[in-house]
């Protein structure tokens, strides 16, 4: 899985780290997402596609590897 | 093309206020996009596209093209939608520029470190429900204080000023107020924050306010900062004063549910999410279409017209669960929902609204484990009709 960040989109809503703590941090000044893992492992992916559909600023994309997002 | 229907601001089932009336899943189920027409106090009467699908709902929450209609005007008098540095009076890049601003001190670790001022609050209140005695009006006594309690401490409130601050508070949100009323109350909330922004431009303080000071300041006016200060305290209490005591009027008549909330602290979080999804007390957000568009297949909405979301609705769209959306139940599978809105607007405070869920409601109810309804006869007063759905009050023994 590979996870890229759209970080302009982002609003800081901060369900990504509270769904994936181990891929997803909030920058301390103004809130916006910081990718911790771009490739998570396997247990991680069910959290990771969680944070996805929670966000609600469509700012996760999340590409199962060689596949579309 | 028919007539557009009436859609009540606050279209709730005659016989249990929590759920939408029954008008509401019609048009859910309509193919076309419906519009209806929506009396509100602040614009009138008006006529509006009706989103009441989940996924519509999202669509048109986070699409640029619908604005929030109330870009701030200065030649028309100030009015909580009417303000410099009010988030909802801002759209696009300028909404970004302002919100960044707010966002650092809302991240989930700045939130967690909040939790022991919080329980500190909650535990102060709690005694004061206990001296109230048997008959206590939780609303006043418990639902209504915490968040403003919470409110003061982020803006740096000195402790001999709460009570005016209350008090205007209180008058900037009650809907049987006249709109003189509102303008009049809005310029004291005005000059008591300028003497606050000034206080804290002098020496910034160790709270929420004091840091945009300090790290914006510069950038900001004090026009802009005297807004930012009165929707961060509207914004942040009303909300979640009307959460707590309809979850708590909820709750007592769902015993079983009650249980799990006061038994079971791993069921608390999911609990509180679907106390959310449920209540969803901001019933409905309005939108103004700034250019022509399909919101879905060959649905056209056409610039210039008015959206409204109807959240309470959406949150319990059939097609958006396998499971009986209409059934309350705080063991759930994460069920998403709408309640503090979607996209870029979606509620700034939402990560401390859900913490002070989470203190205050178990904290409740293990305090006073035999908490029940003072009649258990009487029917429960809630606040339909208002922009913000609640309880006016819920006398409590135990
Ligand atoms: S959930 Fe989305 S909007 Fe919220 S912090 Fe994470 S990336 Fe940003």
């Amino acid at each position: 899985m590979q996870v890229e960040i759209d970080e302009p989109r982002c609003v800081a809503a901060g369900h990504c780290v509270v769904a994936a703590p181990e891929v997803f941090d909030q920058r301390d000044d103004d809130g916006v997402v910081v990718l911790l893992d771009a490739n998570p492992p396997d247990d991680e992916h069910e959290h990771v596609r969680e944070a996805a559909l929670l966000c609600p600023a469509a700012a996760i994309i999340v590409r199962d590897r060689g596949g579309a997002p | 093309m028919p007539e557009p229907k009436v859609l009540p601001i606050a279209a709730r089932a005659a016989g249990c206020p929590f759920d939408p009336a029954a008008g509401l899943y019609e048009i859910q189920k309509e193919d076309a996009l419906p519009r209806v027409k929506v009396p509100s106090p602040l614009l009138g009467e008006f006529d509006a596209v009706a989103i009441t699908r989940y996924e519509d709902a999202k669509s048109a929450l986070s699409d640029d093209r619908l604005q929030m209609g109330f870009v701030f005007d200065p030649d028309q008098p100030r009015t909580m939608l009417n303000q410099p540095g009010n988030l909802l009076n801002y759209n696009g890049a300028d909404h970004s520029r302002l919100r960044r601003m707010l966002t650092g001190t809302f991240t989930i670790k700045r939130v967690r470190s909040l939790r022991p001022m919080i329980e500190g609050i909650v535990e102060a209140r709690l005694a004061a429900l206990e001296e109230a005695g048997q008959g206590a009006d939780l609303v006043t006594v418990f639902s209504t204080p915490i968040p403003t309690q919470v409110i003061c401490e982020l803006l740096g409130v000195p402790y001999e000023d709460r009570d005016d601050f209350q008090r205007r508070a209180k008058v900037g949100l009650d809907v049987n107020t006249t709109f003189e009323e509102q303008i009049q109350n809005l310029k004291d909330m005005d000059a008591y924050m300028s003497t606050l922004v000034a206080a804290h431009r002098e020496e910034p303080g160790d709270n929420l306010l004091g840091g945009v000071v300090r790290d914006f300041g510069a950038e900001l006016s004090d026009d802009e900062l005297v807004g930012i200060g009165n929707m961060l305290l509207i914004a942040g209490h009303e909300t979640t004063a009307s959460m707590l005591s309809a979850s708590a009027a909820l709750l007592l008549e769902n015993p079983d549910q009650l249980a799990i909330m006061r038994d079971e602290p791993e069921a608390v979080d999911g609990a509180i999410e679907e106390l959310l999804r449920y209540i969803a007390p901001a019933t409905i957000m309005p939108r103004q279409a700034a250019e022509d568009f399909c919101l879905r297949d060959g649905e056209v909405i056409k610039q210039g017209e008015r959206v409204v979301v109807s959240i309470l609705v959406a949150n319990r769209d059939p097609n958006s669960s396998d499971r009986d959306l209409d059934v309350l139940d705080v063991r759930r599978p994460p069920q998403p929902h709408v309640t503090f809105g979607y996209g870029a607007h979606q509620c700034l405070g939402q990560q401390l609204a859900r913490m002070e869920l989470r203190v205050a409601l178990p904290a409740l109810f293990n305090r006073f484990p035999g908490l029940r309804l003072l009649d258990q006869d009487q029917k429960i007063d809630y606040r339909t009709t208002a922009l913000v759905f609640g309880v006016n009050k819920l006398p409590v023994a135990w």
